[in-house]
């Protein structure tokens, strides 16, 4: 177990430097140049050189690379002379646009995108595992039919329309709910679901239909194996065999998918926080993109990347809790 | 890691909802339709699909529909043309200048002259659009399932058969292309990127996400044919590794691929629309629906139909293209890309 948790943190370091690697590579080497961005539209030769030279930009690609990486481990000073300045560990670089430590501004938005994939995340489980689990247990019927006719048809929706759908609906016309405006947690638990509550929905729904239908498919196959028909047997209540045999065995695949997308919704809800208007890191990144901001378009990259991998790790851990048979 | 299409782990295409790539020794992923298509063996995979085409009407309407929008696609200049409107051109008489360009007439302007309506403030054809959207975000969605469909296979076959260090350095690639965080990337590249044929541009990056996904079921099944006795009888008969691979081993993957494309042409759809609501895909004029989408949003309280019309239209196709993979998938790869 140790083994092999080491191995697989040494394959994540190794996927997370290939990442940051591909990373820079598109970014600093591609046609848009960052000086000319960070310099502004007035920019006269020479000066551009002079920010060039500041940003480092002016050494070869791979010392920009290797600093970038000590940079992360050890902070490190950016620029020269009286403009330099202290990046401290996690340095991650400076932003153009607003001269902040990108480390910074991804913590300053981590807690909005968060709230927004947590708690989507709740929901869409419980509406996705919900209804599939019931459409398993009433395979064939009409419930079963409806069930799945509707999240083919939720899973085709796309977000946008779904988040202007819900807005006009809930907002504009009923007058629900204000305009969603993020409220952190720890002011008000109360205000923050509230503003959070649409931009929940419009996200569970279109991955509670993918789970509905991955989750039916998974229930069928574990109610069919034998220890069901054992536990049934044995006079086991119907509901206990259900949660505690067939869901849990019907879960494993359930779990790699949701660990994707957990890992992937962190810092890439790019369309819903846009949408909604919610200062999250999808909103970041698309801001930093407009202005060419190229270490933050990298920070965020990284962060949803390490996110990822993470997730999948968690989740391969999780297996051998969820399903006595993984061994590691 | 089971999650396979670009965007996967986004929010922009949560229908490819494939399970198949199977890493040894999990548990299995949903089982189709239980059996059926097992208890109809020896029937040829075309039989089978037009039995089950008769006997699902879902299938039929889904086929017609999926038909209908790619012909819509492939003749889109002549049909747009029987409208009578190209898809960029304004007509200031279908819009009233002094309510901020709303279109003339209820529901947003369709009259006799304009079959869908017209665009607020340009007055361009909404139908002419439309249709030209279609061939847009269909050609790319086509194109960028064929790269991921070929890469993946081609991987998926070399790693399977070959093994040994082929298949660790396939499998790590594969491994690492599904942690890049694809929409993010996928953004990221189409706005770097400044002076190129956005179609192509578009295509690409949208394929280079998706072939982990397709290698892996196509690797998974290489694996479970390469020692089968007919393998061994060619390799015995001093077939070459080329032959085998066409001969034998490709045209028994071919089954989940088909299956497993049609459920990523729907992916792909949302894909493009997503990259092209976010402002990074085709550029205007040229229309694709996710770019209406996008510009009709600004539009939604005050002229409604210009926001529905290429929802609907995009909603219908994504729609289509995933009950018709279902049911592919229900023929041709009955457990879900095991063997």
């Amino acid at each position: 177990m140790i083994l092999y948790l080491a191995r697989r943190l040494l394959a994540l370091a190794g996927v997370l430097l290939a990442i940051a690697a591909v990373t820079f590579v598109i970014f600093y080497v591609l046609p848009t140049d960052p000086a000319a961005a960070a310099c502004g539209k007035t920019c006269s030769a020479e000066r551009l050189a002079d920010v060039r030279a500041y940003l480092g930009l002016d050494r070869p690609v791979w010392r920009q690379f290797a600093d970038f990486l000590t940079g992360i481990f050890t902070g490190r000073t950016l620029g020269t002379g009286q403009y330099a300045v202290q990046c401290d560990f996690p340095c991650l670089g400076y932003s153009y646009e607003n001269s902040l430590p990108v480390w910074d501004l991804l913590m300053d938005r981590l807690p909005v995108s968060a709230s927004l994939a947590v708690g989507a995340a709740a929901l869409w489980l419980l509406l996705g595992l919900g209804a599939g689990v019931t459409a398993a247990l009433r395979k064939d019927t009409a419930t079963d039919k409806a069930l799945m006719v509707g999240a083919v048809a939720a899973a085709s929706l796309p977000v946008y329309f779904t988040s202007v759908m819900l807005i006009y609906g809930v907002i504009r016309v009923a007058g629900l709910l204000p305009y969603p405006t993020y409220q952190a947690f720890t002011d008000n638990p109360l205000a923050w679901a509230a503003n959070l509550l649409l931009p929940w929905t419009a996200l569970a729904l279109l991955y509670a239909a993918m789970y509905a239908r991955q989750s039916r498919g998974s229930m069928i196959e574990a109610m069919a194996e034998p220890y069901i028909r054992t536990a049934r047997a044995k006079g086991m209540p119907e509901r206990t065999v259900v949660v505690k045999h067939g869901l849990r065995s019907g879960m494993t695949p359930i779990l790699t998918i949701f660990g994707m997308d957990l890992g992937g919704l962190l810092a890439g809800a790019v369309i819903t926080e846009s949408i909604f208007g919610l200062p999250g890191i999808g909103r970041l990144f698309y801001g930093a993109l407009v202005s060419s901001d190229q270490p933050v378009v990298l920070g965020v990259t990284l962060l949803a990347a390490f996110f990822i991998v993470v997730a999948n790790l968690v989740v391969d851990l999780l297996y051998a809790v969820i399903d006595p048979r993984v061994r590691y | 890691m089971t999650t396979t299409a670009p965007g996967a782990g986004g929010e922009a295409a949560k229908t490819p909802a494939p399970a198949p790539a199977q890493a040894p020794g999990r548990p299995p992923a949903p089982a189709a339709e239980d059996g059926r298509a097992a208890a109809a063996t020896g029937s040829s995979p075309w039989q089978l699909a037009r039995r089950e085409l008769r006997r699902r009407p879902a299938v039929r309407v889904s086929l017609g529909v999926v038909l209908l929008f790619v012909l819509m696609a492939a003749t889109a200049p002549w049909l747009g043309a029987l409208g009578g409107w190209s898809p960029e051109e304004f007509d200031k008489s279908a819009i009233d200048p002094y309510l901020g360009g709303q279109p003339l007439g209820s529901l947003g302007g369709i009259s006799p002259d304009h079959w869908l309506g017209v665009e607020p403030v340009t007055g361009r054809d909404l139908f002419a659009r439309v249709v030209h959207g279609a061939q847009v975000s269909l050609l790319i969605a086509f194109a960028a399932t064929a790269i991921v469909v070929v890469a993946g296979t081609a991987a998926g076959i070399a790693a399977g058969y070959f093994g040994g260090r082929t298949d660790t350095v396939l499998s790590r690639l594969m491994d690492l292309t599904m942690s890049f965080p694809s929409l993010i990337f996928m953004i990221a590249m189409l706005s770097v990127a400044k002076d190129v044929n956005r179609i192509l541009l578009m295509t690409a990056v949208i394929g280079v996400f998706g072939w982990p996904g397709v290698a892996r079921v196509v690797r998974g099944q290489t694996l479970s044919l390469k020692h089968r006795e007919y393998v061994d009888a060619a390799r015995v008969g001093g077939a070459g590794s080329w032959r085998i691979l066409t001969r034998d081993i490709l045209p028994g993957v071919s089954g989940p691929v088909i299956a497993y494309t049609t459920l990523l042409i729907p992916g792909m759809i949302s894909t493009e629309a997503a990259l092209s609501y976010l402002g990074v895909g085709v550029r205007p004029p040229t229309p694709s629906w996710g770019q209406m989408i996008a510009e009709s949003v600004a539009f939604y309280e005050t002229d409604p139909m210009y926001f529905v019309i290429p929802s609907t239209f995009l909603f219908l196709a994504v729609l289509a293209f995933t009950l018709l993979g279902d049911a592919l998938r229900d023929i041709l790869d009955p457990r879900g890309g095991r063997s």
